[in-house]
């Protein structure tokens, strides 16, 4: 089975955020970048679905700041394929413009199965995945927490607010939009890393061009206004547990 | 004339049936140890580095005046008095047979005649008796004190040979004394007072019954010799291989410092998958193992009530050399990832046994297959990729580390920029945690006030790696080792001082020399007490607190320090109480090996627990005294779980000297 | 095209969901701005009697079986019938499960430009969205041509989206509904947990800041002493510390007790945003700049591990007396 893995490279939210000069992006100097967390799950997912029933999958992001490290990661953890596109935009982009990219270069790698990762924290303009989907003809469904392969289709887990899930099947091929992998993103060892940077070869191709049509760009980021900040109760354990039971009585709870 | 008769009564057949006998002793022996010397070769290659002052000196302490056995009164007693009692018998053996049957056949000359065998006489009568006392000190320790350490062993091969070998050894020096007072009773010479012990049985002999039968003298004679070659013979196939093993390993013993974590031989698989990928001085290692138990007696994971012992580890991987190949496999099977992972990595395991094993190398080893495999809980996943990603294990931006630092006045100096001379390596917990940031204002505070020329290297600065590479994350250690090493090539600077014993570890032991070139690198503790003691650093107050002193596994096992935190503690005017497990027997916190990273796992009693009871133990002390950053935070915790808050404080040593300022 | 200003009514097996009156009460604003109605668009099967509590001008009904049960490939092509058919100025559309899964798919079908994550609108035609995990806010208008626009909650009143008078039922043919390449299988229940959260007038909720499963007890006692029931974020019932039931968050349930009391929680916003129908949140945090604060009306920095325990008995204490 071919699976295709499109992955994004986003903000590091440990970071403190700024807003550049132009005051409609985000200031690139001290961003750290880091894979999205649902591209990492859906990584996950597209490996443990080739340990189960074989196959090939493939890597495909954007150059970025420390991609490189993200794609070898990638190959250390048993992923086929590392596809760079190259491009100096990259950080320009909206997600319409990278999923046209994308689909002009998945569609000649015929996949059976694309699994991407439900959202970015950073995505204004929807998300890849559907995006994707439909420059690419295929069926969509999103916030997957499950996935199993079948003569059929897929059989995807859907998650639901309160814990409800359903389960739907899916004709491939098809794009996923991953929630959570079945299990939580393997670590892989910084040795098996370093011999991935030996052993594995990364594609790297020019971008097609970026069309970022459909997406409303913002006409400025700002920073929240930090909301009232909650009023701090002072003193030590005694006095502060004293303090919440006066509240409780007072908010009629007790 | 005193000579020795050795073949009295003996008839000829029996002397020649003996030298045979011998013969095919010697060979099962060869044999045996062959064997054993091939399963070795199996495993990976190792060099050792030569020292070999050292090693002979090691050998003197620990196999000649066995002064790691010795540290336990009656178990040091019990095997010096049967080892070098039986040693004595075997020379004594080994001469008379050189004088009877070499020197006396071919030289025409005897040596064991007149004074030196008289001598040698007394010499073997008492030696074997002290043996025989060792001997029933060991079978009444073993069954009937029955200490926890020797019970409850994991299965192996030759669980028989514990009864074997004392029963074997008794035989052989109870029918050597029979046979001796047989003789004297018969012959009665002049000297035989000179043979007190053999003196004495041939009189309750001669009360008891008609001495000369000669039967009976030979019968017992011959019991004596099978019982000897017996003994010989199995020697290879049984514990008493120690006696060949044990010694070679302490030969062979630790290359480096204790300090420092062996690598892995290049070319050999990066984790231990399977016992062939043991080195062969671990696996001689895992042969020389006697199974005392005393490492498993001072695992703080084993006392905690963790599946742990490193006993039972070197027992169980003995045993898995020898099954056959497509038996059990070494992960699951021989030894859990539960064990693996319960490992604080305190040393004293290794400290404490005898015959120099490494268990903790072990452990680290099949870590290190585990982290390959990509197999540990999820926090323990969750820190090690912060470490990697961040450089410290709290998941916080680099950039954050030197936050502690912003409201302080004047700035302190960037080790990057502007050459220092000292270089204050601060340390994650140091930097990170909230709960430990009044300890580093005061460090900072009391460099200070000594007057001392230092900087930090701010958000240069990488977790050292020392947890990681114990945990089993040796590409990890590595690149954070080079990150630091990078940093610290571009500053100039004196020396190296830091705060956290782990971080101390890793600069002092495993960086490389390049790192040192003659610099030193100092813990907070030697530092300071050097300062006090040449009178740079003045203390004014006189604190009179009644406190103890806990050792740092990283700071004392480690690396052996012991009396400079003492110093700078009595200093400051306090009077040190030592708890039982103190200096190298000090028991660890628990949080080490990475283990303040993992699931605790199912505990009876945290290892921080049982020390804060036994400081409050100590009537009269009122702090507990640290000198690492993790004890702080272990130890706090455990004053509030076991309700001890208002009857000790802990306080870590450099709030000890900045209050005595 | 028209000025109204579309809303896609989220709906789960019988039950309009919360956001749907979310988005109501925004259409309503941004209708009062660009002058055209707030049209609610309702896709299902048997489905008229959902739309009897929507606050808008009209409600579209597309009826048919394909619709009964929520498919995205049937969502999307029904939605793009209505949209091309009515070119609206605006289309909302909920940031979940149902919602984003269409809404991006139509941008890219029907060629509209969309923007997501939207908090608040304003009747100039401003939308205020929120990204990066709370961090960022972006600022964008609302083009002069038909756009789509995914709602999170937190920015209009759900109550401005309920009405007590049904809109007006106009059915919309549905288009042809055949070749769907994704079908429903069937739900899974989520296991039946004793208790139902969502009612409970008092909660503790417990965050990653509780640090291992075995300190869920500290909690339990607190809540018991209270008389109220435990309940927590995404990383405690990932780990397993406490059952999918007791998730408080957009995955999970929305609550609204008299008290909230959040422990260990650092306040992320997928789960703060299920909590702001709660009458009173206190927060113990170490940290003080966890965002909880900015939601919570008091707080404290002591450590949960040395509090928790002393207010269980302070409270034990309080209710003896």
């Amino acid at each position: 089975m071919n699976i295709v893995v499109p992955i994004k490279i986003v903000p590091d939210l440990v970071e403190e955020l700024a807003i550049d000069a132009s005051g409609a992006a985000l200031d690139n100097s001290w961003l750290r970048l880091i894979i999205n967390e649902f591209d990492d799950h859906a990584m996950e997912q597209a490996i443990l679905l080739k340990e189960q029933a074989g196959g090939q999958v493939t890597v495909i992001a954007l150059s970025a700041e420390g991609v490189d490290d993200i794609l070898f990661t990638a190959a250390a953890k048993g992923i086929d394929r590392l596809i760079k596109l190259e491009t100096e935009e990259a950080a320009a982009l909206n997600n319409h413009a990278l999923a046209r990219a994308l689909a002009e270069v998945i569609a000649d790698l015929k996949p059976d199965l694309i699994l991407t990762g439900v959202q970015a924290h950073n995505d204004l303009d929807g998300s890849v995945g559907p995006l994707l989907a439909e420059l690419l003809g295929m069926p969509y469904v999103g916030y997957i927490a499950g996935v199993k392969v079948s003569g059929d289709g897929a059989l995807a887990r859907k998650e639901y607010p309160g814990g409800l899930v359903a389960e739907l099947l899916v004709q491939l091929p098809a794009v996923l939009g991953i929630q959570a992998a079945e299990k939580p993103p393997r670590y892989v060892a910084v040795s098996k890393v370093r011999q991935a940077m030996q052993t594995a070869k990364i594609d790297a191709r020019p971008c097609p061009t970026l069309d970022p049509a459909g997406g409303l760009a913002p006409l400025r980021l700002y920073q929240p206004e930090p909301a009232e900040r909650a009023t701090m109760l002072e003193g030590d354990v005694e006095a502060v547990s004293a303090k919440i039971v006066e509240l409780l009585k007072n908010a009629g709870v007790m | 004339m005193p000579f020795r008769e050795t073949f009295w009564n003996i008839p000829h057949w029996a002397e020649i049936a003996q030298y045979v006998l011998a013969v095919v002793t010697m060979v099962v022996f060869a044999y045996g140890v062959f064997r054993r010397f091939r399963r070795w070769r199996m495993g990976q290659p190792e060099r050792i580095h030569k020292a070999y002052g050292r090693r002979l000196r090691d050998v003197v302490a620990d196999v000649v005046l066995q002064l790691r056995t010795a540290r336990e009164a009656y178990p040091g007693l019990m095997h010096l008095a049967l080892f070098w009692g039986m040693v004595a018998l075997a020379i004594g053996t080994a001469l008379a047979t050189v004088d009877w049957d070499v020197t006396r056949l071919f030289f025409d000359f005897q040596f064991l005649v007149g004074m030196p065998y008289l001598l040698f006489e007394l010499l073997l009568d008492l030696l074997g008796l002290g043996a025989l006392v060792g001997l029933a000190l060991a079978a009444y320790r073993r069954y009937v004190l029955r200490p926890a350490r020797l019970q409850a062993e994991p299965a192996r091969r030759t669980r028989w040979d514990d009864g074997y070998v004392l029963i074997l050894l008794m035989l052989i020096v109870i029918t050597g004394y029979l046979v001796e007072g047989l003789r004297l009773a018969v012959v009665r010479p002049d000297w035989a007072t000179w043979s007190p012990v053999g003196n004495l049985v041939a009189m309750a002999l001669s009360s008891v019954a008609e001495p000369t039968d000669r039967t009976l003298h030979v019968g017992l004679w011959a019991v004596h010799g099978l019982a000897a070659f017996g003994l010989l013979a199995s020697m290879p196939y049984t514990k008493l291989f120690h006696i060949l093993a044990a010694p070679l390993n302490i030969f062979y013993g630790r290359s480096q410092t204790p300090g420092t974590l062996a690598a892995r031989p290049t070319g050999a698989p990066a984790g231990v998958s399977g016992w062939r990928d043991f080195t062969w001085k671990q696996i001689l290692d895992f042969e020389a193992c006697i199974r005392c138990g005393r490492c498993q007696d001072q695992c703080p994971a084993h006392a905690s009530g963790l599946k742990l012992s490193p006993r039972d580890i070197m027992i169980k991987l003995d045993a898995h050399l020898w099954e056959p190949a497509n038996g059990r496999k070494l992960h699951g099977d021989v030894i859990t990832a539960d064990e693996l992972w319960a490992c604080t990595s305190c040393l004293a395991c290794v400290r404490a046994c005898p015959v120099y094993n490494d268990q903790l190398r072990a452990i680290v080893d099949m870590r290190r297959h585990l982290v390959l495999e990509g197999s540990m809980d999820t926090r323990l996943q969750d820190a090690l990729a912060n470490l990697g990603r961040y450089g410290n294990s709290f998941g916080q931006s680099e950039r954050a580390r030197a936050k502690w630092t912003q409201s302080i006045e004047p700035k302190v100096k960037d080790a990057r920029r502007e050459p220092v001379e000292y270089l204050w390596f601060v340390g994650d917990y140091a930097s990170y945690n909230p709960i430990l940031a009044g300890i580093t204002q005061k460090t900072l505070e009391v460099l200070r006030h000594a007057g001392l020329d230092f900087g930090i290297l701010y958000d240069g600065e990488r977790n050292s790696g020392n947890d990681a590479r114990r945990a089993g994350e040796e590409g990890l250690f590595e690149m954070l080792r080079d990150k630091n090493l990078a940093t610290l090539s571009k500053c100039q600077y004196q020396a190296i001082l830091t705060s956290d014993p782990h971080t101390y570890n890793a600069l002092k032991n495993e960086y490389g020399p390049e790192l040192a070139k003659g610099r030193p690198i100092l813990h907070i503790s030697e530092l300071l007490d050097q300062l006090v003691a040449s009178g740079k650093l003045g203390l004014s107050r006189k604190l009179g607190a009644t406190v103890t002193y806990h050792d740092p596994c990283y700071l004392g096992r480690y690396n052996g320090i012991y009396d400079a935190p003492r110093r700078l503690i009595r200093a400051t005017g306090c009077e040190l109480q030592e708890m039982p497990r103190h200096a190298d027997r000090s028991f660890c916190c628990g949080a080490g090996g990475g283990r303040i990273w993992m699931d605790e796992g199912e505990v009876k009693e945290r290892p921080s627990e049982s020390r804060i009871r036994e400081a409050t133990g100590l009537a009269g002390v009122q702090r507990f005294v640290v000198a690492c950053p993790k004890d702080v935070t272990m130890y706090q915790d455990a004053l509030k779980t076991t309700g001890q808050e208002s009857r000790l404080v802990v306080q870590d040593i450099v709030e000890l000297v900045h209050e005595a300022l | 095209m028209s000025q109204d200003i579309f809303v896609v009514v989220e709906h789960l097996r019988g039950e309009v969901a919360e956001i749907t009156y979310v988005m109501l009460g925004m259409g309503r604003t941004l209708a009062e701005g660009t002058g055209g109605k707030v049209v609610a668009v309702l896709l299902g099967q048997n489905a008229t009697g959902l739309a009897s509590d929507l606050s808008a001008d009209q409600a579209l009904y597309v009826e048919h079986p394909s619709l009964a049960e929520f498919t995205p490939d049937a969502y999307s092509a029904a939605l793009a019938a209505v949209i091309a058919d009515a070119k609206p100025r605006a289309v909302l559309l909920g940031s979940t499960s149902i919602g984003s899964d269409v809404a991006s798919v139509l941008s890219a079908r029907l060629k509209l430009p969309m923007i997501s994550s939207c908090r608040t609108a304003g009747r100039d035609g401003t939308l205020q969205c929120q990204i990066c995990g709370g961090k960022i806010m972006a600022e964008a208008r609302l083009p002069d041509s038909t756009a789509l626009v995914t709602v999170i909650p937190g920015g209009h009143p759900a109550d401005a989206g309920r009405s007590t008078q049904p809109a007006a039922v106009t059915a919309f043919a549905p288009p042809e509904l055949s070749q769907l390449r994704v079908s429903l299988k069937q739900y899974i229940e989520p296991e039946a947990g004793d208790v139902d959260i969502a009612k409970e007038p008092v909660l503790v909720s417990i965050g990653r800041g509780i640090q291992t499963g075995d300190n869920v007890e500290l909690a339990e006692e607190l809540a018991k002493a209270l008389g109220g029931v435990v309940c927590g974020s995404r990383p405690v019932v990932d780990q397993g510390w406490l059952p999918a039931s007791r998730l408080v968050g957009k995955s999970g349930k929305r609550v609204k007790p008299k008290l909230y009391l959040a422990v260990g929680v650092s306040g992320a916003p997928e789960h703060m945003e299920a909590v702001t129908d709660s009458q009173l949140i206190l927060a113990i945090n170490t940290d003080a700049a966890a965002p909880i604060f900015g939601l919570a009306k008091y707080g404290t920095t002591l450590d949960l591990f040395d509090l928790v325990p002393a207010l269980t008995s302070a409270i034990q204490q309080a209710k003896a007396a």
